[in-house]
């Protein structure tokens, strides 16, 4: 088989294997969504509330679907020796890797579209003004998101302690990037916390190509950031990167 | 003979100044069993990883199918099958679907079913792996390093932490991989082992060979033979090099006597008396060395 196929056979395992993990589903699909709908129902009268909240789940669920699931996978994948498994094979390894990261990519805009047509569908919220930088936005959040994954379960100790450590980035993260509320209502400091780290700026990508119609151009300076991210966490995920 | 499958010449590994292998040299021939063997931490699992392109070594030269692993090339991967020491499965995928996976990444796989037979599998083929008991994980690891049917297989400590029936079942296995005319290298502590399975052995202790050659041959070096009986309820035990003239005389003794010689028994040193020896002396000269500076 050629490596192209090979990657596509990983990412074949890797959709069922994801759909028989019935924990990996549900962080990455049931609960930003179940957030999304508990979320709208409390600020359901409020537009400005509900066009600030699509953005934000869609933002948020890139980084579950990638960086989380990144984390999770990884540290898994090498306490098992499954890692190591695969490196005495003949699959090559950008093959294996593709098909891996392949399958987080798929998790990502499946969650991202859903979301913005649960946004337009219940909540009346616009279908995205700029189609292509909803996209855009997307790959490179999951880019770095899922660089950044990698890079970060080079520091998880064992399985068993990543869910404090993803949790440790991931919640804080939503708190401050004005996922569920504009960060502008933040105290200064958390807001600047905010400004450096990459999630803010997905979704202030995402709310402009939803919302307000700023296209990349106008958040050129919010890619810059999220690439920078991700820039780093690839130098980071491929200079530590450790098989077992 | 046949050709050479690995060459080993002068092998050393390092681990932040500590020596795990310090000039080990041996040669495996294709259709050999080769048993390296030797306690915990002699440096075997170093020596194979090497040879399985895991790790880099610090000094000396390595061939394996004509190949140096640490090059890492994919014709060399195709050829060999790897069942590593710790094993991982994905939790959630069956027997027949981690078999038929893996059969992918090979130009000319066996077929999944039959190998899944081949390690006693059948029955738990739609099993998910998180099912399996320790000696069934064992079989699948086996599986999946024989379905590429590689030339040569790597076994490292196959049967470590196995009841003896499991591990009775796993050596029928390995004894077919030899039918089937494979080569195989394989790591083990177990002297019984060792015996049953390999064509050769090679004794390892602290990353150095101690002794080579086939099982039946690392006899007597200086224990020759033992022969006993009984004396009046208590085992009387000679050794010698030529029992031959020993076993005259006290058989001479009883016929002269009218008394039956009871319990006589003649046996040549094991291979666990041998691997006593040799690995009691090898600690012996490290004890030593210290003092002598």
């Amino acid at each position: 088989m050629t490596p192209l196929t090979l990657a596509w056979q990983q990412f074949r395992l890797e959709r069922k294997l994801f759909w028989r993990n019935p924990s990996a589903a549900f962080f990455s699909f049931v609960l930003p969504l179940a957030l999304l709908l508990l979320v709208a129902s409390v600020f359901g009268s409020d537009q400005q509330e509900l066009e600030t909240l699509i953005p934000g789940i869609a933002g948020m669920s890139v980084m579950a679907t990638t960086f989380n699931a990144m984390a999770y996978n990884l540290t898994f994948l090498r306490e098992q020796g499954i890692l190591k498994r695969v490196r005495g094979t003949p699959v090559p390894l950008p093959s294996y890797f593709a098909g891996f990261l392949g399958n987080a990519v798929a998790n990502a805009f499946v969650q991202v579209l859903l979301v913005v047509v649960l946004g337009n569908l219940l909540y009346d919220v616009t279908w995205p003004r700029d189609w292509a930088a909803l996209l855009l936005f997307t790959a490179v959040g999951v880019v770095a998101f899922g660089a950044l994954g990698i890079a970060f379960s080079h520091v998880i100790p064992n399985f068993d302690s990543t869910a404090a450590y993803v949790n440790a980035v991931f919640l804080p993260a939503i708190f401050i990037s004005g996922v569920f509320y504009s960060s502008d209502s933040l105290p200064r400091v958390l807001d600047t916390v905010a400004e450096v780290l990459p999630l803010k700026h997905v979704i202030d990508g995402f709310s402009g190509a939803i919302v307000t119609g700023q296209g990349v151009v106008d958040n050129a300076a919010a890619l810059a950031v999220v690439a920078g991210w991700g820039a780093l966490g690839l130098l980071l995920a491929v200079r530590f990167f450790r098989w077992e | 003979m046949g050709e050479i499958a690995i060459e080993v010449d002068g092998l050393r590994k390092s681990y932040d100044g500590v020596e795990a292998v310090r000039g080990l040299s041996f040669g495996v021939e294709r259709g050999e069993v080769f048993g390296l063997l030797g306690p915990n931490g002699a440096g075997k699992t170093t020596t194979v990883e090497i040879l399985e392109g895991y790790r880099e070594r610090s000094a000396g030269e390595v061939r394996v199918l004509g190949h140096d692993p640490q090059v890492r090339d994919r014709e060399l991967q195709q050829r060999v099958g790897i069942v590593l020491q710790s094993c991982g499965f994905y939790p959630r995928l069956t027997v027949r679907e981690a078999v038929e996976h893996m059969a992918k990444a090979y130009p000319r796989p066996r077929d999944p079913r039959e190998t899944i037979d081949l390690v006693g599998l059948g029955e738990k083929a739609d099993a998910r792996s998180n099912k399996l008991s320790g000696g069934q994980r064992r079989r699948l690891d086996l599986a999946l390093a024989l379905v590429g049917d590689p030339e040569l297989v790597f076994l490292d400590e196959p049967t470590t932490g196995f009841d003896p029936a499991a591990r009775r079942a796993a050596w029928g296995v390995i004894d077919t991989l030899k039918d089937l005319g494979k080569t195989v290298l394989l790591t083990t502590h177990y002297l019984d082992e060792a015996q049953a399975l390999a064509d050769r052995v090679a004794i390892v202790k602290d990353g150095a060979m101690v002794a080579e050659g086939p099982p039946s041959d690392l006899g007597p070096s200086s224990a020759g033979y033992r022969v006993s009986y009984l004396a009046g309820g208590r085992r009387v035990e000679h050794q010698t090099d030529d029992p031959t003239d020993l076993l005259h005389r006290l058989t001479g003794d009883a016929i002269a006597r009218g008394e039956p010689l009871e319990g006589l028994e003649v046996a040549r040193p094991t291979l666990e008396d041998v691997y006593l020896e040799l690995t009691e002396s090898a600690r012996c000269d490290v004890e030593q060395e210290p003092r002598q500076r």
